[in-house]
């Protein structure tokens, strides 16, 4: 059973070398074939033909941050549930409700999300 | 022969696939929508301008690579990477027939979505990483975007995992003998199919790299082979989103008469063509409606899909109520659609 996982994550984790790989060859081949020419220019920030304006970064809306924090909440559950999907039928009805008690816990979370008027982006 | 030798061999002959596929799939989207708008696409180079992509790809590695000054320089150069690497990880567990594969992980669904989601991180970094206005905006709408429909992206594909009892795609598609998920899923198919465009930020989905406010969002400052990688992931992950939605609902080689892989091919293509056409025909959607469509609408019909699906299980329905069902509830939620789209 040990043997067989290490050997299915052996041919990801080549996979990965391989990925990585290409990309440095694609690279090194551009660095290689590409021509260099330095120009003050040339390396300003792009602000579509204009002299860039005032910092380099903006500053962006908090409503990202809790869209970020919903997404922790819902796919920890995803996490949950996979296993849960596979067995359930196993362990009878009672798993199942379980299931939907939970389910029901975090839809109510995300009723109060809705109320809150966190999901309108205004 | 030892098994990492296979393994070594089976991933060269997947990469030789990838890059392939992606040529062929930017020279097709060329000539689809080319044709949808009337235009002939491109012709010039080779017969109707099948050489356009190879000398596309020429042209982009002989282009000079700008790093703009204000960029942060290690995360700048290494974004691509960290954008393609989780994309083509997914490969390894895609099934094109039953010998034909990488490697069949016994945790293969599940596997997908973990390790494709890690290139969220790569297209934030880019954006972040420019140094540019445009870039940034454009790379946290990505990210909002993509974490947003990354929720019900996994919801849909659960329902699948219930009904077949496993995670392991060769599985799945052995279960699929006689009736296709299509029929026991159509919701989890239609919401896999969305939230899958949003996350490849394509049409109707592609407000994260609109021309027209963001420049090019987070790949603004890209030229160049980095900007390649950024195009060439694109392709790749638009080809294995397509090759997974085969494998998943529409029983991937299962089929009479042809061999398994040429069934696999029609079917991943026949979904491609799908998301072409979308390009060709509907507008981009605003950023509010897109994030009320997924939070609002699709997340709460995934779990109206998982409650249908368990109780078919659990109380052992007869197959066609499900399939009622689930038409049933795509009827009312497309029709709600409507309605609160229009209030």
């Amino acid at each position: 059973m040990h043997g067989e996982v290490a050997v299915n994550y052996t041919a990801v984790l080549i996979t990965a070398i391989a990925g990585f790989g290409l990309i440095a060859v694609l690279f090194v081949a551009s660095s290689i074939l590409s021509p260099r020419r330095y120009s003050e220019k040339k390396v300003t920030t792009y602000e579509c033909g204009m002299l860039p304006l005032g910092r380099f970064w903006t500053q962006v809306h908090i409503r990202y941050y809790i869209f970020g924090i919903l997404f922790v909440l819902f796919d920890v559950e995803a996490v949950f549930l996979f296993p849960w999907a596979i067995v359930f039928l196993r362990l009878g009805p009672v798993a199942f409700y379980e299931m939907v008690i939970f389910l029901a816990i975090l839809l109510f979370g995300l009723l109060y999300a809705w109320k809150k008027g966190v999901l309108q982006w205004k | 022969m030892p098994e990492w030798v296979e393994s070594i061999i089976r991933v060269a002959i997947a990469i030789g696939f990838v890059l392939t596929t992606v040529l062929v799939l930017i020279w097709l989207e060329r000539k689809v929508i080319g044709h949808i708008q009337q235009r002939l696409g491109p012709m010039r180079t080779g017969f109707h301008g099948f050489l356009q992509s190879p000398a596309d790809a020429v042209k982009l590695l002989v282009k000079e690579d700008i790093i703009p000054a204000a960029a942060d320089r290690w995360a700048f150069q290494l974004a691509p990477a960290l954008v393609f690497v989780p994309i083509f990880l997914t490969v390894v567990s895609i099934p094109f027939t039953r010998t034909l594969v990488v490697r069949n992980l016994d945790l293969g669904l599940f596997y997908v979505f973990a390790i494709s989601s890690i290139s969220i991180v790569g297209i934030v970094m880019a954006g972040w990483a420019s140094g540019n206005k445009y870039a940034l905006l454009g790379s946290v709408r990505a990210g909002a975007q993509m974490v947003s429909y990354e929720i019900p992206l996994v919801f849909s594909i659960l329902g699948v995992a219930m009904v077949a009892g496993s995670l392991n795609l060769e599985t799945i598609v052995d279960a699929q003998r006689g009736l296709w998920y299509i029929v026991l899923q159509p919701v989890g198919m239609f919401i896999f199919l969305v939230a899958s465009l949003a996350e490849l930020n394509r049409t109707p989905f592609d407000i994260p790299v609109a021309e027209s406010e963001v420049v090019g969002g987070p790949y603004v400052e890209y030229s160049g082979i980095r900007w390649g990688v950024f195009f060439l992931s694109e392709y790749a992950n638009t080809f294995i989103i397509s090759a997974l939605a085969a494998v998943v609902f529409l029983a991937g080689w299962r089929g009479p008469l042809l061999p398994g892989w040429l069934w696999f091919l029609i079917k991943t293509y026949a979904i491609i063509l799908i998301i072409f056409w979308f390009r060709a025909t509907l507008p981009r959607l605003r950023i509010d409606q897109l994030m009320t469509f997924a939070w609002k609408l699709l997340l709460p019909l995934a779990f109206v899909n998982l409650l249908i699906t368990g109780l078919y299980l659990v109380y052992d329905w007869p197959r066609w109520i499900l399939f009622v069902a689930s038409v049933a509830v795509l009827a009312v939620a497309s029709r709600l659609v409507y309605v609160v789209g229009r209030a």
